[in-house]
């Protein structure tokens, strides 16, 4: 194998455990409480910032940025949770499509006004300067962001299948009254289950800030991507995102890279498609 | 209590009558920019100096004395009479900005419109205003096809695709002539309208230059990644490459490149993205000695373009971009035909704008002048070759219009 196709793949793979990063609160909200959360972009957005102003404030780098963000995310999806979701996850399905969408919007638009429509970056060597191994380059934010993304899939995997409380989370899911019936209070795992989800978010997105450019719209760019990862790997699924992410981010380099970058997206779609023919519930999820 | 009411009201119609006599009439213009979506940081820009074009018209700046319509306040052919702009956002979608320019025309009720930044919309939204006989400026799309369509009621300021591929072509032969190698080009752009027709029409005219173009690279602009693309140059390793790109595309490559440790001999970039304040100011450190074109420099203090720049500093805190200056430069062409016509005429603006005959001194851009032919299109529009160096663009080729030395090859970061 030629070196340059051996860095398409570390470079595929690279990306793909990004993907799987923001794509794990996503699909955990979807597995707790059945809401698809269309502000997820958003989030990802307003930790991007985040990081953007943590390193104008004081000069903090990512060690600094990512609690940060973390905790702001969590603050703001508990927020989410108690003043918008809880009240319409009564109403019917299209009144929390709209809701989580009108979210994303008065969330998109306020960063505009607020931030106006100019691009930001971190400084390019924020993380100091790509690990080489032979011919192989490995970009250090895009590493460290991998790294902790499948970090994060594990931890919030292990918290979901392991814990006492992830089995609290995970009867609410099921079965709310029953759970109630147990003494567990729906309404506080579902604001603990926004809080992990937008946490973990808050994590990606000053991550991905290291490498990415931060827009009022980023959000909109990644969020696509993020909701093909969580359908393609199993609504409701962390590993499935993880195993997604990590799929889409090496056929994506390899299809734009041998056929052409505007190709990438019919390969990736076409698979996913054939994906969900065979497998409805996607690669991990539940039937 | 009522009587008082009653003097309130007559307060308050004695208002509306005075203000009726005195204040002179407006004229309704219609602005379809990117506001939001991912052009919106180069659309904003582009509004601020829309904004300022209006302000020098509405206002007296006799400091600005080449400038038709500076001097004196409003639109002295008009009865004095002001302009005024309504904004709408296209939000870097074609549908978009078809559903503005019809809510423009119908409910604004403009007059004319100007816009809409990317090629692939101003599309949708000038045959939307040819529909409804609504005369349409565009100040910046340089998609060939827009000028092919026989519409009658499209004006176009700006140098085109053909006019950047022949300055690529000349700038590059004198290079190779200098002991530059340039023996293979590759082409990336962007897939709308804008990137696949210039770089459509870069390859024609290269093919018939005697130019090898070894690589031809389309992708999405609205992508997450764009490292297979550099993999893909770093492979081939072309002596040049040439750019069509938007902004948060162009930063991407900019620290893509510098990440995967590839950059070509000679690069070149196609104005847009690369030209974005939000680009140089994010980028600029990562792309020395990058290759641009661009139809705007503020020259020397004291000269037209450099005051405008100025006031436009004082304004935006930012120079006067290429783009954002053919915007500028579009709304006075505007001004002045409706000044010209004299009235909110559809048909009367329209033949002024056919008559427009503005001179390179009367420009705030570095046009020879603006005169449009019978397709709408400005046959005085040229542009320069600038290069970025130490964080800015700096005016290097035609060598009578330079401000600064070339330097090659490229040094990136």
């Amino acid at each position: 194998m030629s070196a340059i196709l051996l860095q398409v793949i570390v470079s595929g793979l690279l990306i793909g455990a990004v993907y799987a990063l923001f794509s794990s609160g996503l699909t955990l909200i979807w597995g707790m409480m059945n809401v698809i959360n269309f502000a997820h972009g958003d989030f990802v957005m307003l930790a991007m910032y985040t990081a953007f102003i943590v390193w104008t404030a004081f000069g903090g780098g990512p060690a600094a940025a990512v609690p940060i963000a973390a905790i702001i995310l969590a603050t703001i999806g508990v927020l989410s949770y108690l003043l918008l979701v809880r009240h319409i996850m009564r109403g019917p399905m299209l009144a929390q499509i709209l809701g989580t969408f009108g979210l994303a919007l008065l969330l998109r638009y306020s960063a505009f006004w607020y931030f106006g429509a100019n691009f930001k970056t971190l400084p390019d060597d924020i993380l100091g300067s790509p690990f080489v191994i032979g011919s192989i380059r490995i970009d250090a934010p895009r590493l460290l962001a991998g790294a902790v993304g499948l970090l994060v899939t594990l931890m919030l995997h292990l918290l979901l299948t392991r814990s006492a409380l992830g089995s609290r989370m995970l009867a609410v899911s099921e079965d709310a009254t029953a759970a109630q019936l147990m003494g567990i209070r729906p309404e506080r795992m579902q604001a603990m289950a926004w809080a992990l989800a937008a946490g973990s978010t808050g994590i990606a997105g000053a991550l991905i800030a290291t490498f990415f450019y931060t827009s009022p719209t980023v959000g909109e760019t990644l969020a696509i991507v993020a909701f093909v990862t969580v359908a393609f790997g199993g609504f409701g699924s962390v590993p499935g995102a993880l195993v997604a992410g990590l799929l889409i981010g090496v056929i994506e380099g390899l299809s734009a890279f041998l056929i052409g970058p505007v190709y990438k997206d019919v390969v990736v779609y076409i698979l996913f498609v054939l994906v969900l023919w065979t497998r409805p519930q996607g690669l991990m999820g539940k039937a | 209590m009522l009587s008082r009411l009653f003097s309130l009201a007559a307060v308050l119609m004695a208002f509306a009558v005075m203000s009726d006599a005195v204040g002179q009439q407006t004229v309704k213009v219609g602005a379809i920019y990117p506001l939001s979506g991912n052009a919106a940081s180069a659309g904003n820009y582009s509004k601020a100096a829309i904004e300022l074009a209006v302000e020098i018209v509405n206002n007296d700046h006799p400091e600005l004395k080449d400038l038709p319509l500076a001097a004196g306040s409003g639109l002295p052919g008009f009865g004095g009479a002001k302009i005024d702009v309504v904004f709408a956002d296209n939000q870097g979608t074609p549908a978009a900005g078809q559903n503005q320019a019809l809510r423009l025309i119908t409910e604004e009720k403009v007059v004319a419109l100007i816009g809409a930044y990317q090629s692939g919309i101003t599309v949708t939204t000038s045959a939307m205003a040819e529909r409804h006989g609504v005369p349409f400026v565009n100040p910046e799309s340089v998609a060939a096809n827009l000028t092919e369509r026989g519409f009658k009621w499209f004006f176009r300021a700006t140098p085109v695709a053909g006019d950047f591929a022949r300055a690529y072509s000349d700038f590059l032969k004198e290079q190779k002539a200098a002991g530059q190698k340039v023996s293979s080009i590759a082409i990336v752009n962007e897939n709308t309208e804008y990137g696949n027709s210039v770089a459509s029409v870069i390859r024609e005219l290269f093919a018939k230059e005697g130019h090898n173009v070894t690589q031809v690279i389309p992708y999405s602009a609205n992508t997450t990644d764009v490292q297979p693309q550099v993999l893909q140059l770093k492979e081939k390793n072309p002596d040049v490459v040439i750019f069509i790109s938007y902004t948060s595309d162009a930063i991407l490559y900019a620290k893509t490149m510098k990440d995967l440790n590839w950059k070509p001999a000679i690069m070149i970039a196609d104005n847009a993205g690369f030209n974005d304040p939000s680009f140089v100011s994010t980028s600029g450190t990562l792309v020395e000695g990058l290759v641009n074109r661009s139809s705007f420099a503020p020259g020397k203090s004291g000269t037209l373009s450099a005051l405008v720049n100025d006031l436009y500093k004082k304004k935006t805190n930012v120079d006067l971009d290429d783009a954002s200056a053919r915007a500028m430069q579009g709304m006075l062409i505007l001004a002045d035909a409706i000044n010209r016509a004299g009235s909110t005429e559809a048909a009367k603006i329209q033949a002024a704008l056919r008559a427009t005959d503005l001179k390179a001194n009367q420009v705030v851009t570095g046009y020879n002048g603006v005169k449009f032919d019978e397709k709408g299109q400005n046959i005085l529009a040229s542009s320069l070759i600038t290069q970025m160096q130490g964080g800015k663009y700096v005016p290097v080729w035609p060598k009578d219009k330079a401000a600064g030395e070339l330097k090659l090859p490229y040094k990136g970061w």
